[in-house]
């Protein structure tokens, strides 16, 4: 008996859980388009090369961009910050590594591959930089610092590339995206290796401590003796750091930067997927994991519009349905409803309340 | 009185929180034309009383009745439609807004097009003058008046809703004993006019001034319901807490011997140190080992010194020894790491991480100091918390529940082993005391003689006059800014030689009264 009370806790413990609803979401998609199509979750290996191919190797192919920059987002949002420009610094990545890549034109090196992405990645990470000091030194507001780097972002992006859509092949540049180890996508299997790396990091140390510290409350954490400006700095600087990944993830797939396409909009993409993990827009306690479930939602949402046929321009309003409702789910105020259907107060007390009121008033 | 019917009147009251039983069956009635004061020490369940009756927290069982009907409170705006009005410890006010705007919102006149501002502050006014408050202007910006008059405004504010219930949680917790009086006439005024009040204070001096009738809760229980006059003061602690006062009578003795102690070893040396605006150039020595008061008025400067001693605030002016060597204290890292501690007088806004954990919050300074690449290992963490949740009592005793849900005296407990364990040199206590209950008091009033007692020196600040006294060897008075003096507190030294000197026209060199004996 004690058993299954325990079995029951753990039940409730996880429907508890923020990202619990993320879960659900994903699989009632998948259902639905199962309902579609009966072969949609079919996973067949390909004979050649043992490669997973299939729907569902595909939605986590795509999510592998949307868990480095909502990861990051994550830190963010936890110091009470906001990052608007990950998207525009996807695109930044994206440029100058194809741009490097065209020029270097070595199809079969991988040296060229690395100095492409070491290129890409550190200019991601000054962009993390100068939001960080337009933050801390200047003191500027998150949203607008970061919002001035979003447009600038993509201002940039179409300087490096005189306003084209460059494209270029390197094959081991290509690899990381399109290529597969253990029959799963490079991309996927590399987007949670540094997920986990990161979250060994900020929670084997004290920093993911004192993110939550400066988020929760910010005077109090300066009290304690925490320099908030070195880890808003730090933060900054990862989040630009992994949507410099996210770039390099999104345009290898294609090999081709769209200065107007890639990156676009993926701001809002990573804070909802934020949200959906649990990790509140107040700042204070964030959850990587929930993030990366988020992600992998969206990125369902994504393919499951297209696989739908879904009209492009009907596109938004639809992910903005299954958004609310999943809102709704995760709502403190929904769930307590439905809890205290079960302690049940009786509804009459209420009329008596405010008849009452009334006579106090006249009284 | 007897005769009356109560205004309201709570039977057998019961909440229960996951693992506690917050309430068990509390009995309690407020008559009309009283004051009625609400005694216990922290997590008693006074707090919890309260949001029965505002409507903050559904009650599991008993009854509450007011006006002679029974009520259900679903939510504060059902408690407010029967004439409950509460002001909370922390004033629940627009700062931004004005005077006249903040009494009347949601109550403004409507004209024909809308709000008619004029006719709003004119009956702002009139609220205002009934209180006997005529001296503000409703036009005035709220954030211009001191947290005295917003608490008064906020007050006011409760009467323009036609309160037959006034709650007063804390109110006096940030006011001076001048401002406290004008409180007091103001709800004097509203009682004779009928009105209920249900006043919480820590202060017994103040409960013993207003009340007319206390009711003593202990552990979620009710104790017991008396007249005022009927109960001394001894008893009313003794109900509260369970025990006697042996406590008290030992700390004081702690103080007197340590006083006596012979050499003296300078640690902290301030010179000229001061800010614009908030602290003239002052002179300051700190000692090894001794305990250093702070006294004087709210707003008197004596918060404002001890943020500069600690680098809460960048002084500009002036410079701070150590054991002779020049400091920087322009940051609290820079504080920190010269093994000062400061605990703030504003415990929710700078001290507690409310939705970190005790344990968290325990470590956070040390762990601060160490950068966060070199985190405590689980092994030192635990040293550090079962060490001071320990000493210092820190009630429950999981330090994995949050912050937030402790009560206001165990926080600052929590508060105070964070920079205990520190192992500070100098540790400065801004109204460790306040808001707390009498137990709590002596347990941090036990550990701060303990501390001087190791050899740490400790400047303790506190409105509590009598409290300052009895621990503090020597006494730094503030005044406006300015250090108008300091006292060695002899055997007779009592409070009366501090607000003398506070009340004296003081030289405007200031610091010349009084020197420290060789």
């Amino acid at each position: 008996m004690s058993a299954r009370r325990a079995v029951a806790d753990r039940v409730t413990g996880l429907v508890r859980k923020q990202w619990f609803w993320a879960l659900v979401a994903i699989l009632v998609l998948l259902a639905i388009n199962l309902v579609n199509d009966p072969t949609y979750l079919s996973v067949t290996v390909n004979p050649q090369n043992g490669n997973l191919v299939g729907n569902l190797v595909d939605i986590l192919r795509a999510s592998a961009p949307i868990i480095m920059i909502a990861v990051g987002m994550s830190l963010v949002i936890a110091t009470r910050g906001i990052d608007l420009s990950v998207g525009s610094t996807m695109v930044v990545s994206g440029a100058v590594s194809m741009e490097f890549l065209k020029d270097a034109n070595s199809p079969e090196s991988v040296g060229v591959a690395a100095a492409a992405i070491a290129m890409a990645l550190v200019i991601s990470t000054l962009i993390g930089v100068v939001n960080g000091l337009l933050i801390t030194v200047l003191g500027l507001q998150p949203f607008i610092s970061t919002l001035i780097m979003m447009l600038a972002g993509r201002g940039v992006a179409k300087v490096i590339t005189s306003g084209q859509n460059t494209n270029a092949r390197n094959d081991p540049f290509q690899w990381l995206t399109n290529g597969y180890v253990l029959g799963l996508p490079v991309v996927f299997v590399l987007a949670l290796a540094l997920v986990g790396l990161l979250a060994l990091v900020v929670r084997r140390s004290a920093f993911g401590l004192m993110i939550e510290a400066i988020g929760i409350n910010p005077k109090a954490s300066r009290m304690a003796g925490i320099r908030p400006a070195g880890i808003l700095m730090a933060v900054y600087m990862l989040s630009g750091l992994l949507a410099g990944i996210a770039g390099i993830f999104a345009v290898g797939s294609v090999m081709t930067v769209d200065v107007s396409r890639t990156g676009y909009q993926m701001e809002l993409d990573a804070i909802l997927a934020v949200v959906i993990g649990g990790t509140s827009l107040a700042g204070g306690k964030f959850y990587m994991g929930g993030a990366v479930i988020g992600s992998i939602l969206i990125a369902t949402l994504d393919k499951t519009i297209v696989f739908l046929g879904i009209p492009a321009s009907a596109t938004p309003a639809f992910k903005a349905v299954v958004i609310v409702a999943l809102c709704l789910l995760q709502s403190q105020r929904v769930r307590s409803a439905f809890g205290r259907r079960r302690t049940s107060v009786p509804p009459t007390a209420t009329p008596t309340a405010a008849v009452a009121a009334k006579e106090g008033v006249s009284a | 009185m007897s005769a009356m019917l109560p205004v309201v009147q709570m039977k057998g009251i019961s909440i229960a929180f996951p693992g506690v039983k917050a309430l068990d069956e509390v009995d309690f009635r407020l008559f009309p034309g009283e004051v009625h004061t609400l005694m216990g020490e922290n997590g008693a369940g006074k707090s919890t009383l309260i949001k029965a009756l505002t409507g903050v927290y559904p009650i599991d069982s008993g009854s509450i009745t007011v006006l002679g009907e029974d009520r259900k409170f679903h939510s504060t705006a059902d408690a407010q439609r029967a004439g409950i009005s509460t002001v909370y410890q922390e004033v629940n006010l627009c700062t931004n807004l004005n005077i006249g705007e903040n009494l009347m919102l949601g109550h403004e006149v409507r004209g024909a097009f809308g709000i008619n501002w004029r006719a709003t502050h004119v009956a702002a006014n009139e609220a205002l003058r009934g209180m006997g408050l005529g001296h503000l202007d409703s036009r005035q910006s709220l954030a211009s008046v001191s947290i005295a008059m917003q608490q008064l405004v906020a007050i006011s504010r409760a009467m323009v809703t036609d309160a037959k219930v006034l709650i007063l949680d804390e109110p006096t917790s940030s006011l001076d004993a001048a401002e406290v009086e004008n409180l007091f006439q103001v709800l004097r005024g509203l009682r004779d006019k009928g009105v209920a009040i249900l006043f919480v204070s820590h202060f017994l001096d103040q409960v013993y001034a207003i009340s007319d009738r206390i009711t003593v809760l202990r552990n979620g229980a009710h104790v017991g319901e008396y007249l005022t006059p009927e109960l001394d003061r001894p008893r009313l602690v003794s109900l509260m807490i369970g025990k006697d006062l042996a406590a008290f009578a030992s700390i004081s003795r702690a103080a007197t011997s340590l006083e006596s102690a012979g050499a003296t070893e300078v640690l902290l040396e301030a010179r000229g140190l001061g800010r614009r605006g908030r602290v003239e150039p002052t002179d300051l020595q700190v000692n090894v080992g001794e305990v250093l008061g702070f006294a004087g008025l709210l707003g008197s400067g004596r918060t404002e010194l001890a943020r500069l001693l600690y680098g809460a605030d960048k002084p500009d002016s002036g410079e701070v020894t150590m054991r002779g060597e020049k400091v920087s204290l322009h940051s609290p890292v820079e504080g920190l790491s010269n093994h000062i501690a400061f605990s703030t007088e504003n415990r929710r806004d700078e001290g507690a991480v409310g939705d970190l954990s005790v344990r968290e919050n325990l470590v956070l300074a040390v762990q601060a100091r160490r950068g966060w690449a070199r985190p405590l290992s689980r092994r030192e963490k635990d040293a550090i918390v079962d060490r001071y949740m320990g000493e210092l009592g820190v009630r429950p005793s999981d330090p994995d529940r949050p912050m937030k849900n402790l009560s206001g005296g165990n926080q600052q407990k929590v508060l105070l082993g964070r920079w205990l364990a520190t192992g500070p040199e100098l540790l400065i206590l801004d109204e460790p005391t306040r808001g707390i209950d009498v137990g709590a008091k002596a347990e941090i009033q036990e550990a701060v003689v303990k501390l001087a007692e190791a050899g740490t020196s400790v400047v303790f600040i506190s409105s509590e006059l009598e409290e300052v006294v009895r621990l503090s060897g020597r006494i730094v008075v503030m005044k406006d800014h300015r250090k108008v003096g300091e006292i060695v507190v002899g055997p007779d030294v009592t409070t009366q030689a501090v607000v003398d000197m506070i009340a004296s026209d003081s030289p405007p060199s200031g610091h010349t009264m009084a020197e420290e004996p060789a």
